[in-house]
Order: structure tokens, then sequence, then C-alpha cells
């Protein structure tokens, strides 16, 4: 099976027309589907946040058949992606996109059972720790994208699962969880 | 002074000469004497000074207008003439005039004498003497003097034409002089050059006088059918119609103008048409697969015609109203905007078989199929096979494949994915039969 870093290839991925985009309606929904779960979990495995179209992603080239998603191709599939809610434009240009292969809200859930599994349920933790530290190793949060961790904190801070404060230095924002 | 047995030039009223039948002028010296030095001369006069005429049968002697002469005319033909002697250069002859010298026998029977051109004109002196050789070899009087004998006797008694002045020679020919003379020359060699492709197209005559009998037969029966169309009272009539529309057909496949015009019957003309172009339409489209461009029909069928060629919209309303007539063949129009001439009986479904058939195959699983590929399958022109393709696309059959190796065709492989499962692969089935294919997922 082939491999991308340490994501599994489905075989279709070899399929030359899988890389042109499809005219005929039915047929380009179908083909629409598969990129959408394939960017999703490609993302997922390697803990990838950002896609940005005018560099190389890996995903969208296929050296072994020699074929490359065209610019239209991709902006297609990843606006498709938006429509789903399962990813953002970063800009207006949509020359930056967010992937939320997991949902914001997803993430939020992650962090309370975070916050549960290390006892933390009044506690206070700094972001850098989520992200970086040893408690979150191993798990999801780990290298999490800064921009998605705010996202989720405000949303479990709008219901008043947390507290975000600010430290004396980015390094040091922490929260305090009431859980 | 010597007499004058010259025979006399007679002169026109403008002072030209009156040539003998068929004789031409050749050239023209000024400041010429012709005179006799030998001794005794009885009859060859001495003249001084003036114009002598070379023509193909004499020499003309004209007196010089401009200065009075006691000379008149005289000519010496060239029959008299016995020798010419031959022109020897000498320290004397560069610086003295011109002169040649011949001998001449006169027509009573006198003695011949020698006599003398001496040229103080100007002129071209050796243009003259190759000429007057040459005229003299000629004999140019004896052929005419044939002409004249055999002539005279067609127009014996045909009336006194003077043979002195006036354009009509005695033997009733009109005489031509001078420039009109080479030009007569030039006239009787394209009339026996025309002779003999007269005899070489007798076939052609007789071939065309059968063509108009042909156009004449042609004419009545037009006629005949114009005023039975023109009649047309009740249905019982019908088998005579049939028989009419019968006449029409034949007329129009010798190539012969349809009787009805245009515009005096505009839907006709169209449905006439319309039958001779599905008549037509059969060979090509035999030889091009079933299915062909409607733009090569209308090259061929206006390249058959030769003339009274069809416009683009007279080929449109003519094809649209094959609907109407029970013909087996139909105008389809593909979506990308391309019109087909293409057989009823033609089916797409038998096109998609043989399309799934091909692009199931294991070269055409790993690397798709191009137009070209198609076209040979399907025995059609390529462009036509894309057509095919491309219809066979959006029915879900095919995908595209765009890359720089160019436009290909695969096997429809996504409804085949479980979206579900994007790893799973049946036992059975297209999917399976495509991943074993191909080398890189073994």
């Amino acid at each position: 099976m082939q491999k991308l870093g340490e994501f599994k290839l489905p075989h279709f991925f070899n399929y030359p027309p899988y890389f042109t985009l499809q005219p005929v309606r039915d047929t380009r929904e179908k083909q629409i589907q598969l990129w959408k779960e394939l960017i999703l979990d490609y993302c997922k495995i390697q803990k990838l946040f950002v896609i940005a179209l005018e560099e190389e992603f890996p995903l969208f080239t296929n050296t072994v058949t020699e074929r490359s998603l065209t610019n239209e191709a991709r902006e297609a599939f990843l606006s498709a992606l938006v429509s789903e809610g399962r990813a953002e434009w970063m800009d207006k240009g949509h020359r930056k996109c967010l992937i939320l292969w997991h949902r914001i809200q997803d993430w939020a859930d992650i962090l309370l059972q975070f916050a549960k599994d290390n006892g933390l349920e009044d506690g206070v933790v700094t972001i850098e720790e989520i992200r970086f530290g040893t408690e979150s190793q191993g798990t999801e949060l780990h290298g999490i994208d800064r921009t998605i961790l705010n996202r989720a904190l405000k949303l479990l801070e709008q219901k008043g699962k947390l507290v975000v404060f600010k430290g004396t230095s980015t390094d040091d924002e922490g929260i305090k969880f009431s859980v | 002074m010597a007499g004058n047995s010259l025979p006399p030039v007679n002169l026109t009223d403008n002072g030209r000469p009156v040539l003998l039948p068929n004789e031409i002028e050749c050239f023209f010296l000024s400041g010429v004497d012709l005179l006799c030095e030998d001794e005794p001369n009885s009859w060859f006069p001495h003249l001084k000074s003036g114009l002598l005429i070379l023509t193909t049968h004499r020499l003309l002697w004209l007196p010089d207008t401009a200065v009075a002469s006691s000379s008149s005319a005289s000519a010496v033909h060239l029959s008299s003439i016995s020798h010419i002697f031959p022109n020897k250069k000498s320290l004397k002859s560069v610086f003295a005039s011109r002169r040649i010298r011949f001998q001449v026998s006169p027509e009573t029977g006198s003695r011949s004498v020698v006599v003398t051109v001496v040229v103080r004109g100007k002129g071209d002196f050796d243009a003259f003497v190759a000429k007057f050789w040459e005229n003299w070899r000629g004999r140019a009087w004896e052929e005419s003097e044939k002409v004249a004998s055999s002539s005279s006797n067609a127009v014996a008694g045909a009336g006194s034409a003077s043979s002195g002045s006036g354009i009509y020679s005695s033997d009733g020919t009109v005489r031509m002089v001078g420039v009109s003379g080479i030009l007569r020359k030039e006239q009787e060699m394209w009339e026996s050059t025309d002779k003999s492709l007269q005899d070489a197209f007798q076939d052609l005559n007789a071939l065309m006088s059968k063509a108009k009998e042909m156009v004449m037969l042609a004419e009545k029966m037009r006629l005949k059918l114009l005023s039975g169309s023109n009649s047309q009272t009740n249905t019982t009539n019908d088998e005579e119609m049939g028989s009419k529309e019968e006449m029409q057909e034949l007329l129009l496949s010798v190539g012969i103008i349809s009787p009805v015009t245009k515009e005096s019957a505009g839907a006709l003309y169209h449905q006439q048409l319309s039958r001779q172009l599905a008549d037509f339409v059969k060979v090509p489209l035999e030889r091009s697969g079933g299915i062909i461009n409607l733009i090569d029909i209308y090259c061929l069928f206006n390249r058959a015609r030769g003339t009274e060629l069809i416009s683009p919209d007279d080929l449109l309303q003519a094809c649209s109203l094959w609907e109407k007539f029970d013909v087996p063949i139909v105008l389809r129009k593909f979506d990308s905007g391309v019109m087909v001439i293409q057989n009823k009986s033609h089916s797409d479904e038998e096109v998609f078989t043989k399309i799934k058939a091909l692009v199931m195959k294991p070269d055409a699983l790993r690397a798709g199929i191009s137009p070209s590929d198609a076209a040979r399958t399907l025995g059609v022109a390529p462009a036509m096979a894309k057509e095919h393709l491309l219809s066979a696309e959006s029915k879900g059959i095919l995908c595209r494949d765009v890359s720089p190796d160019g436009f290909r065709f695969y096997i429809n492989l996504f409804p085949e994915i479980d979206r579900d499962d994007v790893y799973l692969v049946k036992d059975q089935g297209i999917y399976p039969s495509w991943v074993r294919a191909i080398p890189a997922l073994g």
C-alpha cells in the first residue's frame, strides 16, 4: 500500500481521472466527496491544520501517476470543505485554509475530557502546557494549532466552562477550568 | 537613250503601285538608280533616283514624286532575271554607292543585259540584297500562277473584275498586301489547323447534337410536368403525381435542372433537395462508419454537384425535412454543438457497449484511451469518436483525464468506490479489475 508520510493512500489515489476536475455533475459530486474525506484524514494523521494554496501540498500531487491538482480543483475541494463546516478560509483571497478535521465543538469536548483526565476541573494550566506539555503528549491536543485552540477556548469560555487569562507574555497565557 | 521595254507599273490615284495577285511588298529603298551600262542597249531604260520596291514577284521602280522625271514607273519581273551577281566588296565599293548587278532578259526577245542597282539613299542594303536573293529563288509567282489558273476556271465568266485598282483581284479573292499579306498567311495557317481540329471533333459534335436532343426531350417533359402540376384538380391524379415525382427525381439525378425553381416552389425545392441529399449521403455515411460530420457532407455534396451549389441553410433545411419522409437517416446535434448525420439504425447503446469493452482492456485500464484509439475501434473519424466518448462521459460511463500527455478517457470508477470505506476493494467488479491491472498497486 502506498503511503504519504504516515498516511495510507487508498487505491484510487492512482486513478488518473481522480486528479482531473470532472465536468459531469454526478461524477464530480462523488469525486469531491472522496477528496474531502481524503484531505481530512490526511491532515488528521499528519497533524496538519493549515493548507496554503500557493505552497506545495503533498496530497495534491501524485508522483507515481505524475498528476497534480490544478488550482481550480484545489479551490473547489477546499471550498466544499468550507461549505460543510470542516474548514475555514483564513483570508479573503482564499489563499490559506484552516482545516478542521475536528470541529471546534469537538476540540472543545476534547479539551474538557483532557481537563477531566488530568484532574484539572478546578485547576489552572498554561496554553503552552496544553499544546506541548507532557500531559498532552499522546493526545490529539499535542501540537494543536494555536488558532484552533483559541477558538475552542473561546467557545468554552462562552459556555462558562473556563476562563482565559493573560500572563506577562503570550506563553504565560493560562486557563482556569471550572467544569 | 535606250527605249523602255519594261512592263509598266500601274499606280493608284494615290501613287501606290497596283500589285499582282498574291504579290507582297518586301523592301523599300529610296534614291535608287537602275541603269544598264551594256552597249548596245536597246530596251532597258535609265531610271534615275527613284523608289525601289522589292516584292515577292517583281522589282518596282517608281519615280520620285518630288522630282520631275521623264521616266515612268517600271517593273522588272523577277522571273526575267537570269542571274544575280554576287556582291564583291572592294576598296572601291567602300567609297562608292552600294550597288548590285543582275542579268535580265526582256519579254520581247532582245538580248539580255546586265543591270546595276545603285543605291544612293539610306537603307539596309545588305538586308535588301538578302531579300532579293530570297525572293528571286522563292519564285512566288509560280505558285500564284497555279492558283490563278485553277481559280480562274471556277470564276470563269464571273464578271470583269478589273485587275487594276480596287481591293478585289481578278480571281475574286480579296487582295491583301504588305502587312495584310502576312496576316493573311497567318489566317490560312489557322484555317488549316481549324479544319484538322474540326475533323477531330466530329464525334463531339455528334455527341452535342444528341445532347441537344436530350435537352429538348427534357424540355418537353418539363413543360408537361409544369402543366400537370398546375392543374392539381382531384386526388385520382395521385398515380399521375407519383410518376411525375419519379420523373422529377430522374431529371434531378441525370443532373438536369429541376423543373421547379426555388422561387416558384420553395418547399418543393427543399423536398427534392432533401431526397437527393438522402440518396447522396448513403455512400459517404457507410464509408465513415455510420456517422458523419455535417460539415463534411456539405463539402462532399457541393463538390459532387459542381455547379448549382447549395447554401448551408439549404442543407440544414433539407436535413430537417427528413423527419417528414421515411428516410433511414437523421440529423443529430451533440451537446458540444457538433452536428452529424447518422443512420436511424445507429444505436448509441451499441457504441457505448463497444466503448466499455475497449476501456476495460488491461492497456486501457492502465493508460486510458484517446479519441484516436476509439476511432480505430469504432471505425469512425476521430472527431466523431470524441463526440461518442464525450456522450459516454456524460452518461457516467467514462471519466476524463486531462494532463500534459493529452486528453484521455478511463472507465468511471467513482461509483465503485465505497465512500464509507475508501480502502475497501471487493472481489468482483470493475474496481478490483482495475486494481489488478495497475502494477503500482500490486
